[in-house]
């Protein structure tokens, strides 16, 4: 069974304090840490977990930017047999919709049964790469998939909707699966591992590699701002004793101990 | 007149808040942009619905057969696309639902329409769609300016706009569907209720919900400690359960409970929008979270900013002190 497996390599904010640059089109990024996109990392361990079942090929695909060859190392590292990396350098600020279409130039001249990607990347959280992608493939798709159940040509998958229901579809491959985290437990890659990915070759495929088709942008982001006030909290101050004590107080005074 | 289209979202029979929703967003902006709305139901057995939604729009387009009464995005698609390029609306607003992630794009990119996901609001500036969102988990929104075309479809994230019913009537209109037959490549199998765990958070009046920032799962004894003191119950947000620190049913959030309680304790959590969709009626809110721009504030009354290391420990003495 062969497998695309589509990564990003995004700023890692959930933890961190994020400003704006002076753009105002993007944020600073010194400060920041960046890591394979975390719903890719499911998507990738899934990957790794239907090749250990069915044998077949891995090829991890990301458009990015040169520093995007770590990420993509990292994936070699755990089970990846192959890397690509599309020269972000080469196009001029993709939106989601172009980075699909990109991403469709590339992948029509692999082989593949199954293509896997993360549900939503963690900077622009669109959610719509995997699902368009499908779409300009021409195959059958999922998204927000939780459990995968495959044999050579069909698989069942487990969709998460809301309020923990879960839809149970059966579909044909080849297909495009969109991965939610929490599906399996993305495995860590062992030293050896990274020292023997450290050598293998990614493959670079610029502007002039890609047969692509006129490509299209669906929209453009004219300002980032931070979102204004709804509900004005109350910030408490002080010691976390001081603080811990105020809000103490605070709990008895509604009567709740 | 110019047509705005709204796609109904209903589950095992039952129409979906979300609808109401959308048709509230799309009364405002039909009003500015004299628009006629156009409520699409694809279902069966609709009665019940149709009774629900008349009053949000001027017409609604039924596709009724046994084949929509679950959910098949493939099926939708092809009906959805065969209306929506006969009659090209301006603007066709789906939900940003698990039914909307699996449908929008794959529709939008087969009519070749620019689309957006997961939008907080939407206005038309000299005939360009102006749409709001956010990005980098929820810490900064975007203004976004879409491809200039005579047809866009929207995703609307759930609780952007507060249902408002209308003064319409609807005008009900049975068109037939172009197709009925789900497609062999895929297949609609059942539906699987979640599983019913040992605590029903939704029931207690305190809740405490951790999310990230507790770090180690060691840090979890701390936080029953702290719910055992208040004699409340631990919740969390996704990433809890997906490092499975947590039962799924702990998980509060529009893919997991919504909870009500007196009383919330967020802990170390950002604030998501997925988190805050199962808790931001609570009564009372409170977070803890060292990032002073964390969503989460956004949604308490009362927050501390700093290490909940310092904080949590404390705050359970005191709590007992005042007992």
């Amino acid at each position: 069974m062969d497998i695309i497996v589509c990564i990003k390599r995004v700023p890692q904010t959930a933890e961190a304090e994020v400003s704006i640059d002076s753009t105002g089109k993007s944020i600073q990024k010194d400060r920041l840490t960046f890591d394979m996109n975390e719903s890719d990392t499911y998507a990738l361990e899934e990957a790794v977990l239907l090749k250990e079942k069915f044998e077949g090929n891995i090829t991890v695909l990301s458009l990015g930017y040169p520093d995007t060859d770590d990420t993509l190392r990292i994936a070699l590292a755990k089970g990846a047999d192959n890397a690509i990396r599309i020269k972000a350098e080469n196009f001029e600020n993709p939106d989601a919709f172009q980075t699909a279409q990109i991403l469709k130039s590339v992948i029509k001249t692999i082989n593949f049964d199954i293509i896997l990607t993360g549900c939503i990347a963690t900077d622009d959280a669109y959610s719509q790469i995997g699902v368009t992608l499908a779409e300009l493939l021409e195959i059958p798709h999922a998204a927000l998939v939780i459990k995968v159940d495959a044999n050579e040509q069909r698989t069942h998958v487990h969709r998460e909707l809301e309020e923990g229901l879960i839809e149970h579809l059966d579909i044909k491959l080849p297909a495009l699966l969109t991965i939610l985290t929490g599906i399996n437990e993305p495995r860590y890659a062992s030293l050896i591992a990274i020292r023997r990915a450290a050598k293998k070759e990614i493959q670079q495929l610029g502007k002039e590699n890609i047969e692509l088709e006129d490509l299209v942008i669906n929209s453009v982001i004219e300002e980032l701002y931070v979102p204004p006030v709804t509900k004005q909290v109350e910030i408490l101050t002080g010691s976390p004793s001081e603080t811990a004590t105020k809000l103490a107080g605070i709990v008895k005074e509604k009567g709740l101990i | 007149m110019t047509e705005l289209f709204v796609l109904i979202e209903h589950r095992k029979g039952e129409i979906r808040d979300i609808s109401f929703e959308l048709l509230t967003c799309a009364k405002k902006i039909a009003e500015k942009e004299n628009l006629n709305v156009t409520a699409l139901l694809l279902g069966s057995k609709t009665d019940q619905i149709i009774d629900k939604i008349k009053n949000y729009a001027h017409k609604i387009y039924l596709f009724d057969d046994p084949v929509f009464e679950n959910f098949n995005s493939e099926i939708y698609q092809k009906n959805l696309s065969d209306i929506i390029k006969k009659e090209s609306p301006l603007l066709t607003l789906i939900g940003h639902t698990a039914f909307g992630m699996d449908l929008c794009p794959a529709l939008a990119t087969e009519l070749n329409i620019p689309f957006s996901t997961d939008c907080l609001n939407l206005t038309f500036e000299d005939k360009k769609l102006k749409v709001t969102r956010q990005m980098f988990d929820g810490k900064l929104n975007t203004h976004e300016i879409l491809r200039e075309n005579p047809s866009y479809i929207i995703t609307i994230r759930a609780g952007s706009f507060p249902a408002v019913e209308g003064n319409f009537n609807a005008e009900i209109v049975k068109l037939s569907p172009k197709e009925t037959t789900e497609p062999e490549y895929r297949k609609f199998v059942e539906y699987i209720e979640a599983a019913i765990g040992d605590v029903d958070i939704t029931k207690s009046d305190v809740v405490i919900g951790i999310g990230r920032g507790i770090r180690e799962q060691e840090n979890l004894e701390m936080i029953e400690e702290l719910a055992a003191s208040i004699g409340g119950v631990v919740g969390c947000s996704r990433p809890i359960v997906d490092a499975d620190w947590l039962p799924k049913d702990r998980q509060v959030g529009s893919s997991g409970k919504i909870v009500k309680p007196k009383l919330y304790i967020a802990i170390g959590i950002s604030g998501a929008f997925q988190h805050v969709m199962g808790m931001k009626n609570s009564d009372t809110i409170i977070a803890i979270n060292k990032d002073p721009n964390a969503p989460i504030f956004n949604e308490a009354d009362y927050g501390i900013v700093d290490d909940l290391m310092k904080v949590v420990p404390i705050l359970k003495e005191k709590i007992l002190e005042m007992k």
